[in-house]
C-alpha cells in the first residue's frame, strides 16, 4: 500500500511536534560541539511550514509538499540545516515527481535522492560524524527492504531504525566537517545534532507510515 | 540600499552577523566609494546565522550584468549562498561566483577590483589573491609596525631592494595600491614595500603612505630583481596619476 498526500501532511505535522519535543535535546548536543542552535533553527523552521500546509491546493502530492518543507526550511532555518535540510526536502521532492502514492521503492527513491542532496550540498562522507552518518546506512536499509519486496511504512520503519544506530554511531567520531570540525578530537564523545534529528525525522516518518497503513 | 552599478562588478558579503557584514561594506567603502558593496548578514529576523531570502536579494540587488562576486564566513553561509546559486535561472548564475578567500582581506580586495572596473575574472583574483600564505592578523601586524617606521625604512640585506619617493599627491591610495597588488601578483617572487608583502593589497593600504614618502621595495629572492624593478617604475611613474 502507497503513501499519499495525508501520510506527507501527517509526517510535517508529526515532524514539527518531534523536533518541538526534542527542541532542547538537540540544543544540548549542538552546544556540545557547535554553536548551540540546531534545534532552535529546526523548531522554527518546522513551525513555519505547519501553517503552509492549510493552504496547499486541493489534488496536491506528496512531493509538492516536500517541496514546501524543502523552500520553508531553507527561508526560515538560518543555520547550516536549513540549506541542507532544505536541499533534502527538495531533491525528494523531485524524485516523488508528481505520483500521488508512493511505494516502497519510490520511498526508496526519495531517501536515496535526500541523501544525495544534502552530500552535494554539504561535501560530507559517511564517518565525518554528520546528518550523512544517519542518512547513508537509512538509505541502505530502504534499498534493501525496498528490494525484499517490502511496501513503503516498512521500508521506512527499515530506514528509522538504521538512521538511529547511524545517529548513535556518531558519538566515538572526530568531526570532519561542520563547526564540530574546529573542535577536533574533543568532538568525540558528543553525538552530532544533524544525525539525531535525521534519525528524529526519519523515525515520524515511519511511525506516521505505519498508523496510516493501519488505518 | 545601493543599486548595482552599471557595467561594474558587484560584491556582497554573507556572515552569520549583521554587523559584521554591514562592518565589511564600510571598511571597503572607504577605498571602493562608488562600487555596488552589499551587506548580507544574519538571519531575516536579526539573529545570528544565514539567510537564504537576505543572499538572493543581495545577489540581485549587487548584479549590473557584469558579475556578482560572493565571499562567504563560515560553513552555513557557503551552503546557503549555493543554495541561492541554485535558485537563480542559468543565465544570472553564469555570472555570480562565490570566492573562498579570508572575509576582510578578500573583500576589500575584491571591492578595489570591482571600483576600478576589472572584469569578473580580475575580480574573482583579486579577492583570491589575498588567500596566499602570510595574508591575515600576522600580516596585518607586520603592515603596522612598517607603518611606524614608514618614513624611514631600515637599510635591508635583500638580494634586490630599490628605494623610491612617492610623488602621488594623495598617497598610496586605493588604486595606485591595487596597481602595485596587480603587478606584484603577476611575478612569482615574494616582493616586499616598506617590509610587507606587496601582494596583500589591505597590508599595503595600511601603510598608510603619502606623498613624499620613502618606499623600499625589495626581494631576497635571488629571482625577484624584475618585479622589483618593475614594481619601483610603477611607483616613479606616479601609478599613471602622479
Amino acid at each position: 500500500m502507497g503513501l499519499d498526500i495525508t501520510w506527507a501532511v501527517d509526517w510535517v505535522r508529526r515532524s514539527a511536534d518531534v523536533i518541538s519535543e526534542h527542541r532542547v535535546e538537540l540544543i544540548t548536543l549542538d552546544r556540545e560541539i557547535g554553536d548551540g542552535d540546531h534545534g532552535e533553527n529546526m523548531d522554527r523552521g518546522f513551525q513555519a511550514v505547519l501553517p503552509k500546509l492549510d493552504d496547499l491546493p486541493a489534488g496536491s502530492t506528496p512531493g509538492d509538499v516536500l517541496k514546501l518543507v524543502a523552500t520553508t526550511l531553507i527561508s526560515t532555518v538560518g543555520g547550516a540545516a536549513g540549506p541542507l535540510y532544505g536541499t533534502a526536502y527538495l531533491k525528494g521532492a523531485v524524485a516523488a515527481g508528481s505520483e500521488t502514492s508512493l511505494d516502497g521503492p519510490a520511498i526508496a527513491a526519495v531517501l536515496t535522492a535526500a541523501r544525495d542532496g544534502i552530500v552535494m550540498r554539504g561535501k560530507a562522507e559517511s564517518g565525518d560524524k554528520t546528518m550523512v552518518d544517519a542518512w547513508t546506512p537509512a538509505v541502505d536499509a530502504a534499498d534493501a527492504a525496498a528490494a525484499s519486496g517490502a511496501d513503503a511504512a516498512a521500508v521506512l520503519a527499515a530506514a528509522a531504525a538504521a538512521a538511529r544506530e547511524g545517529a548513535i554511531a556518531t558519538e566515538p567520531l572526530v568531526a570532519r566537517k561542520g563547526r564540530a570540525s574546529y573542535l577536533g578530537e574533543r568532538s568525540a564523545g558528543h553525538r552530532d545534532p544533524g544525525a539525531e534529528s535525521t534519525a528524529l525525522l526519519l523515525q515520524a516518518a515511519a511511525d506516521t507510515a505505519s498508523a496510516s497503513a493501519g488505518a | 540600499m545601493r543599486v548595482a552599478t552599471p557595467g561594474k562588478v558587484g560584491v556582497v558579503f554573507v556572515s552569520h552577523s549583521a554587523r559584521i557584514a554591514e562592518g565589511l561594506v564600510e571598511l571597503a567603502r572607504q577605498m571602493a566609494p562608488s562600487a555596488a558593496l552589499v551587506a548580507a548578514g544574519g538571519t531575516d529576523d536579526g539573529r545570528i546565522g544565514t539567510s537564504f531570502d537576505l543572499v538572493s536579494s543581495g545577489i540581485a540587488e549587487a548584479d549590473s550584468g557584469a558579475g556578482v562576486v560572493v565571499l562567504c564566513d563560515l560553513g552555513s553561509a557557503i551552503l546557503t549562498t549555493e543554495t541561492a546559486l541554485d535558485f537563480l535561472d542559468d543565465e544570472t548564475r553564469e555570472r555570480v561566483r562565490i570566492v573562498d578567500a579570508p572575509l576582510v582581506e578578500g573583500g576589500v580586495a575584491a571591492a578595489v577590483a570591482a571600483e576600478s572596473g576589472d572584469d569578473l575574472a580580475q575580480v574573482v583574483s583579486a579577492a583570491e589573491s589575498a588567500r596566499g600564505a602570510g595574508a591575515g592578523a600576522a600580516d596585518f601586524e607586520l603592515a603596522q609596525e612598517a607603518e611606524a617606521s614608514a618614513t624611514a625604512p631600515v637599510a635591508s640585506a635583500q638580494a634586490h631592494s630599490r628605494t623610491v619617493t612617492l610623488v602621488n599627491a594623495d598617497g598610496l591610495h586605493a588604486r595606485p595600491a591595487a596597481e602595485l597588488v596587480k603587478l606584484a601578483s603577476t611575478f612569482g617572487p615574494k616582493v616586499t614595500v616598506n617590509g610587507t608583502d606587496a601582494k596583500s593589497l589591505l597590508s599595503i593600504m595600511s601603510l598608510g603612505l603619502t606623498k613624499g614618502a620613502t618606499v623600499e621595495i625589495a626581494s631576497d629572492d635571488p629571482e625577484g630583481g624584475a618585479a622589483v624593478d618593475a614594481i619601483a617604475a610603477l611607483a616613479e611613474s606616479g601609478f599613471g596619476e602622479a
